[in-house]
C-alpha cells in the first residue's frame, strides 16, 4: 500500500537520488515508524496479557501466598485435583452455568425484540426512543444494583406491589429467596441490554430496502420477513453479541457480590464461580489455587468460543464473504 | 391514542364498511406500536422513579410506605401554642360528619373509645370530643420532600473525596488510553508492518479474553513492585493501549482518505506531523467516543479498585466507596438511594450531552466485526 505512496512522492524528491533506492529507503523508514507507533500495544500485550497468561498457567502448579513470606512451592497437579474435588467450586460453576442458560438467551432475544420494535416503520418519534432505551446502560453498576435492590424488595418493592395488586398473595422475596435470586439478577441485567440493542438496531437499519420490497412482492408477512431477511442479515451482530454475552457471564461478579455482600447466599444459590475465585485469591490469599480456577474458566471460555465459531458457519451470514 | 385505536380495529373486521380507510388503519397500527414502545419504556424505567421517590423520603415515610403509599407524604400538622407559650404539634385527621361532609381537625388526645380534637380554624372553641377509634380516621397528608437526605449522604460518605478519586483515576487513564490507542490505531491503519494482519487478529481476540486469566499474575506483579494500595495499577496499564479502543479508532482511520496524508508527506511532513495535523483533526468523532467509553468504564470499574485499594478507604472511587456505605448504613434506604442518584448524575449528564458521539462509537465497534 505504502509502496504506491512513495512512488507518487518520488518525482518531487531529489532527482539526484535513484528512484528505486529512495523508495526502498522510505519503505524501510515507514516500517520503523510503524513499529514505533505500535510499540505501546506490543509492550502492553506482552506485559499485561501474554506473559500473565503463561505465568498464570505456571502458578496453577504451585502453592504460594503474597501474604506470607513462604517461598513458592511446586506441587504438580495438586491444585487441579483439588479443584475437581472442591464441592464449593463445582457448586459455583453450577450456579454460573444455570444463570448462563437463562441469561444468554434473554440477553439476545430481548435486545433483538426491542431493536425490531424501534426499527418498525410504524413507530412515531423514532430518534426519541433510542436514547431512552439505551440510557440505563449508562447508570453505574453500583447505582443500578441499589436501585433494583429497592425495586425488588420483598415488602416495599414496586414489583411485588404490582404482583400483589393483580391478586397474587405471596410473591417471592426476589433477592432473598433461593428460587428467585437468579431471576432477580436477570431483571437487573435487563438494564444492560443497551449496547446489544443499539448494534442490532444499527445493523437492521443497514439492511437494503430492496430485499423487503422483493419480499412484499412475494406477499411475505412481517414475521416471515423478519425470519428470512432481517435475521440472516443481522446474524453477524447477533453472533458477536452472543460471544460477548457468554464471555461476560463467565466474568459475572459485581451484581452477586454486592447484592449478597460477598456471601453468595441464600444457601450458595448466588455464589458464582468468580466469587469463589475472588475469595480464594484475595480473601484466603491462595494464589496458586486461584490461578487454577482462573485457568479453568479460561479453558471453558475457550472451548465455548471455539464451539460458537464452529457452529456459526451454519447460521451466521456474511454478506461480504468471510469475516 | 387508544381511543382512536378501538374503532379501527373493528373496522378491520368489517372492512367492507365505507368508513374503512387505509390511512385510518395505518394510524391505528402506528398508535399500537408506539403505545407498546411507551408501555415497555415506562416498565423499563420504573425503577428510576422508585429511586427518585425514596431518595427524598424521611425514615418515617419509608416505614409508613409499607401500607401502600409510594409518595413521600407526611401527615399535616397543626402547631398549637398553649397557655404557657409552649408550641405543640398535632396531626390533622379527616372526620366524617353525620351529614356526610368531612371536616379536618387536629388530634390532641388519643383515646380508644373517643378522642379529643381541636379545630385549627377555630382553636378558641377548645377541645371537642369525637366518639370512635381515631385509628379508623384518615390523616390529612401533604407532599413532604426531604432533600436534606442528599446533604446527609454527601457528608456521611465524604462524597467530594470519592468524587475526586474517581475523576482523577478516570482522567489520568483517559489521557493514557487516548495517547496509546491513537498511536497504535495509526500504526495498524497506515503503516506497512510485517505480520500486521495476524497482530490485528490477536488484538481483536483479546477483546473476548476472560480477564481472570491474567488477573493473578498481574496482581502479583503490582504487589511485588509495591503498587498495590495506590492508583497506579488502575491508571498505568491504560497507557499501553486497549483492544476495543484501538479497534474503534483503526476502523475510523481506515475511512479517512489517504490523499491528505500523501499531500502532507509531499510537503515534507513526518509521520508524527501527519498524525497530529491530518489524522487527528479528521478523527474527532471517534476520539470523543473513545474518551467517553473510557470515562464511563473508569466510573463503573468495581473489581480493579476492589482488589488494588483494599485497606485504603481514602483512595477508593465512588463505585467501591458507595458500596462500603451500603454495608454500614443498610437500614437507611433513603440515603442509599440518594447516593445512587449522586453516583449516576455525571455519567448520565455526559450521555445526554454526548449521546450522538457515544452511540456512533458503539455502532462502529459493534457492527463492523
Amino acid at each position: 500500500m505504502s509502496a504506491t505512496d512513495q512512488s507518487r512522492a518520488a518525482p518531487f524528491s531529489n532527482p539526484s537520488n535513484p528512484k528505486p533506492l529512495r523508495s526502498n529507503n522510505l519503505a524501510q523508514q515507514q516500517r520503523v515508524w510503524g513499529w514505533i507507533f505500535l510499540s505501546p500495544w506490543l509492550f502492553g500485550f506482552t506485559v499485561f496479557t501474554a506473559i500473565p497468561i503463561f505465568v498464570s498457567l505456571i502458578f496453577t502448579f504451585t502453592e504460594f501466598s503474597l501474604a506470607s513470606k513462604a517461598p513458592m512451592r511446586f506441587i504438580g497437579l495438586d491444585n487441579w485435583v483439588k479443584l475437581f474435588n472442591d464441592p464449593v467450586a463445582i457448586g459455583a460453576l453450577g450456579v454460573t452455568v444455570k444463570f448462563a442458560l437463562i441469561a444468554v438467551p434473554v440477553g439476545i432475544i430481548l435486545p433483538l425484540g426491542i431493536a425490531a420494535l424501534l426499527n418498525s416503520k410504524n413507530l412515531w418519534g423514532k430518534t426519541l426512543w433510542r436514547p431512552l432505551y439505551y440510557m440505563p446502560y449508562m447508570v453505574p453498576a453500583i447505582s443500578s444494583i441499589f436501585i433494583w435492590q429497592s425495586f425488588l424488595n420483598g415488602d416495599t418493592g414496586w414489583l411485588n406491589r404490582v404482583i400483589r395488586a393483580v391478586g397474587i398473595q405471596n410473591p417471592p422475596n426476589w433477592l432473598q429467596d433461593e428460587g428467585s435470586i437468579l431471576f432477580a439478577f436477570l431483571l437487573i441485567g435487563v438494564w444492560g441490554i443497551g449496547n446489544a440493542m443499539l448494534t442490532m438496531l444499527a445493523t437492521m437499519q443497514g439492511v437494503p430496502t430492496e430485499l423487503y420490497e422483493a419480499a412484499d412482492v412475494d406477499g411475505a408477512g412481517p414475521l416471515r420477513k423478519f425470519i428470512n431477511i432481517t435475521f440472516p442479515m443481522i446474524s453477524p451482530v447477533i453472533f458477536y453479541n452472543l460471544v460477548l454475552s457468554v464471555i461476560g457471564i463467565m466474568q459475572y461478579f459485581v451484581v452477586p457480590y454486592v447484592v449478597t455482600r460477598g456471601t453468595g447466599n441464600p444457601n450458595g444459590s448466588a455464589y458464582f464461580f468468580n466469587m469463589h475465585l475472588y475469595k480464594t485469591a484475595f480473601t484466603f490469599a491462595d494464589m496458586g489455587y486461584g490461578a487454577t480456577q482462573a485457568w479453568f474458566i479460561f479453558i471453558i471460555a475457550l472451548v465455548l468460543t471455539i464451539g460458537m465459531f464452529a457452529t456459526s458457519r451454519r447460521w451466521v451470514y456474511y454478506a461480504s464473504g468471510d469475516s | 391514542m387508544a381511543a382512536i385505536t378501538q374503532p379501527t380495529v373493528t373496522s378491520q373486521v368489517v372492512n367492507t364498511s365505507p368508513f374503512y380507510s387505509y390511512q385510518l388503519r395505518k394510524f391505528a397500527v402506528k398508535s399500537m406500536i408506539t403505545m407498546l414502545a411507551l408501555i415497555l419504556a415506562i416498565a423499563y424505567l420504573l425503577p428510576f422513579v422508585n429511586m427518585g421517590l425514596i431518595a427524598v423520603k424521611s425514615a418515617d415515610q419509608i416505614t409508613g410506605s409499607t401500607d401502600g403509599n409510594i409518595l413521600p407524604l407526611s401527615p399535616e400538622t397543626y402547631a398549637y401554642t398553649d397557655a404557657e407559650g409552649k408550641i405543640k404539634s398535632y396531626e390533622i385527621y379527616k372526620i366524617p360528619q353525620a351529614d356526610g361532609s368531612v371536616i379536618e381537625m387536629a388530634l390532641v388526645k388519643k383515646g380508644r373509645q373517643d378522642s379529643q380534637f381541636i379545630d385549627p380554624a377555630n382553636p378558641e372553641a377548645g377541645l371537642m370530643t369525637w366518639t370512635g377509634s381515631w385509628r379508623t380516621l384518615e390523616p390529612v397528608v401533604t407532599l413532604d420532600l426531604h432533600f436534606e437526605n442528599f446533604g446527609e449522604a454527601w457528608d456521611l460518605i465524604n462524597f467530594p473525596r470519592l468524587f475526586f478519586n474517581t475523576l482523577f483515576i478516570a482522567i489520568a487513564g483517559l489521557i493514557g488510553t487516548l495517547l496509546s490507542c491513537i498511536c497504535v490505531a495509526y500504526a495498524f491503519a497506515r503503516f506497512p508492518i510485517p505480520g500486521k494482519n495476524v497482530m490485528f487478529l490477536i488484538l481483536v481476540g483479546t477483546i473476548i479474553l476472560p480477564s481472570q486469566v491474567t488477573l493473578i499474575p498481574t496482581y502479583a506483579f503490582f504487589a511485588t513492585i509495591g503498587w498495590t494500595g495506590t492508583w497506579l495499577p488502575l491508571i498505568v496499564p491504560h497507557f499501553f493501549a486497549n483492544a476495543y479502543n484501538v479497534f474503534l479508532l483503526r476502523q475510523f482511520f481506515m475511512t479517512l482518505p489517504r490523499e491528505l496524508d500523501e499531500a502532507a508527506m509531499i510537503d515534507g511532513a513526518g509521520p508524527f506531523r501527519i498524525l497530529l495535523s491530518v489524522i487527528i483533526p479528521q478523527a474527532w468523532p471517534a476520539i470523543i467516543s473513545v474518551g467517553l467509553f473510557h470515562f464511563i468504564f473508569a466510573w463503573n470499574d468495581y473489581f480493579g479498585p476492589l482488589i488494588y485499594l483494599i485497606g485504603k478507604p481514602e483512595l477508593v472511587p465512588i463505585s467501591v466507596g458507595v458500596q462500603v456505605f451500603n454495608f454500614q448504613y443498610g437500614p437507611r434506604p433513603e440515603l442509599i438511594q440518594a447516593t445512587s442518584l449522586m453516583a449516576m448524575v455525571l455519567p448520565l449528564l455526559i450521555f445526554i450531552f454526548a449521546q450522538k458521539a457515544f452511540m456512533r462509537g458503539v455502532v462502529i465497534t459493534g457492527v463492523d466485526k
